[in-house]
């Protein structure tokens, strides 16, 4: 039912473990939804230089987190905001249809981590970023 | 890669004597039972001895044993055979909240079609009460339909207490002995039921096929309809080589499953003893002793279920899950949403069950595996900084 891809990430996952003094935190899910993921992002000169991930859920859940901390890896803040859970998905040559839910999650920490990282900057709600597609 | 098969629950792998009996009715021994010519007469002979072997692994007679397509269809011929045919007395029909979906789903279409259920509880180690049967029966109960063991946690149920209380009532008692019947010892006069469902695949003989057990006298309306075949009770040309197959899978079982049973039950025993031992924050779904003699059925705190299946299974073991991500509704199992087990808890689920192939060599390949998995998805998981332990 899972792709090769997805396979290589849940049994290999990229990036994992707590990052030392990030500069973005974002945590999504809900043990009782059976999905929690905790991204953290290290930024320079508004790129993420470093990402990594914790989580807690099914083999879709764990690649998709893996992959898109390699994805958001080297990119430009305004670049990782672009980032969709479809882009998530096709790195993953696809998810089963039941389990499209996690590439959403994977976008939603994702943009939750940026959206940390500019409260902790201070900048003004303006520019944050909303949560929802 | 070794390879270890502990979802016998699931299904058996057919006994090489099964398959051996089975083989001839597939090529030269093709006559329909219903023919009055010699390839039909030496077949009907074969079908009837099966129906003996089935009758007497159950303690029925064989007249009493009608051939199914297996477990499911057994189960909804029971509850819609019995509702049809005695509407007239009474629309209310007493089950469980852990039946198989076999029964489940038989008691919701009978739902729309205007018959009253009750859903009864069970206690946390997946217990129906006798008690709480005695009460839910009125005027109108036509049927109570409960099944004796249960396929995820392996709770046995106390039929044949339940079975004294409905029978005083005149009522009918079905029983769902799917993984049960040449499991243990299933007896319809010491169940004290009128109907039981099983399913050849569960004790080592092939799939699609199974028997339900009606006692003479039953009223119940036809389910299939069309030929003489059944008597008239369920029409179809027999499947014959599945019929033989069950009926030397019933006969292996009645000279092998005590010794079997004692054997499972040893090994599961030291096995869910080993999880305790080595790995924290687990719990034990279903009863303790109660038990089905080959069912482990454990949560693990801060791991997911289908993390866990994937991850031994790539290791080369072979189980299930109770959690939501592996079924397509994305809900949790019923049975341990029914005794109470936290949804966040549920979710690390894992049902090992044993048979008649597994070694205590598979046991301990299977815990070694076991551990290394749950400490590879918890480092991975942020629960050490982020949540408390539920049990």
């Amino acid at each position: 039912m899972y792709s090769e891809k997805v396979m290589d990430h849940f049994n290999n996952p990229r990036n994992v473990g707590v990052m030392e003094n990030p500069d973005g935190v974002g945590t999504v899910g809900n043990p009782v939804c059976g999905d929690v993921m905790k991204l953290y992002i290290k930024v320079k000169d508004e790129r993420i230089v470093d990402a990594k991930f914790q989580t807690f859920g099914c083999g879709a859940a764990i690649a998709t987190s893996s992959m898109v901390t390699e994805i958001v890896k080297g990119k430009t803040i305004k670049e990782a905001l672009k980032i969709s859970n479809k882009t998530v998905a096709e790195a993953l040559d696809g998810l089963p249809p039941v389990k499209m839910h996690c590439s959403v999650l994977a976008e939603e920490a994702l943009k939750a981590a940026i959206n940390d990282y500019f409260s902790q900057k201070g900048k003004s709600k303006k520019e944050k970023v909303s949560k929802q597609d | 890669m070794r390879r270890v098969y502990l979802d016998y629950a699931a299904t058996t792998p057919t006994h090489p004597d099964v398959v051996k009996e089975m083989v001839p009715f597939l090529n030269q021994e093709f006559g329909n039972p219903s023919s009055i010519h010699t390839f039909g007469r030496e077949v009907r002979k074969k079908v009837e001895e099966a129906r003996e072997k089935v009758a007497h692994l159950i303690g029925a007679n064989p007249e009493e044993i009608v051939f199914t397509s297996g477990g499911t269809e057994a189960d909804n011929f029971a509850l819609i055979g019995i509702a049809f045919a005695n509407e007239k007395k009474g629309n209310h029909i007493i089950t469980s909240s852990i039946e198989h979906h076999a029964v489940l789903e038989a008691c919701h279409f009978l739902e729309k079609r205007g018959f009253s259920l009750t859903y009864l509880p069970v206690d946390k180690d997946g217990l129906i009460d006798p008690n709480d049967v005695k009460r839910a029966i009125k005027n109108k109960t036509i049927l109570v339909s409960l099944m004796h063991a249960n396929n995820e946690i392996g709770t046995i149920e106390p039929i044949a207490e339940i079975g004294k209380i409905v029978k005083e009532k005149g009522i009918y008692f079905h029983t769902d002995a799917v993984q049960t019947a040449g499991i243990l010892d299933v007896n319809v006069n010491d169940l004290k039921v009128d109907l039981l469902a099983l399913s050849a695949h569960k004790f080592y003989g092939p799939k699609g096929v199974g028997a339900l057990y009606i006692r003479k006298g039953t009223r119940m309306v036809p389910f299939i309809h069309g030929g003489h075949q059944e008597r008239r009770r369920r029409a179809g040309t027999e499947n014959t080589s599945g019929i033989i197959g069950l009926g030397k899978a019933a006969e292996i079982a009645q000279e092998t499953k005590e010794k079997e049973a004692k054997r499972l039950r040893e090994l599961r025993d030291y096995m869910i003893k080993e999880i305790f031992n080595q790995i924290e924050n687990v719990r034990l779904n279903g009863h303790p002793i109660q038990r089905l003699p080959g069912n482990i059925n454990v949560s693990i705190e801060f791991v997911e279920g289908e993390s866990l299946l994937l991850n031994l299974d790539l290791a080369g073991i072979a189980a299930s899950s109770g959690s939501a991500c592996t079924s397509d509704t994305l809900e949790p199992s019923h049975v341990l949403k029914a005794i109470g087990v936290p949804i966040q808890v549920a979710h690390g689920s894992i049902r090992f069950t044993l048979g008649k192939w597994t070694t205590k060599e598979d046991i301990d390949y299977t815990l070694e595996k076991l551990v290394e998995t749950v400490k590879k998805l918890r480092s991975i998981s942020p629960y050490q900084h982020d949540w408390k332990s539920t049990s």
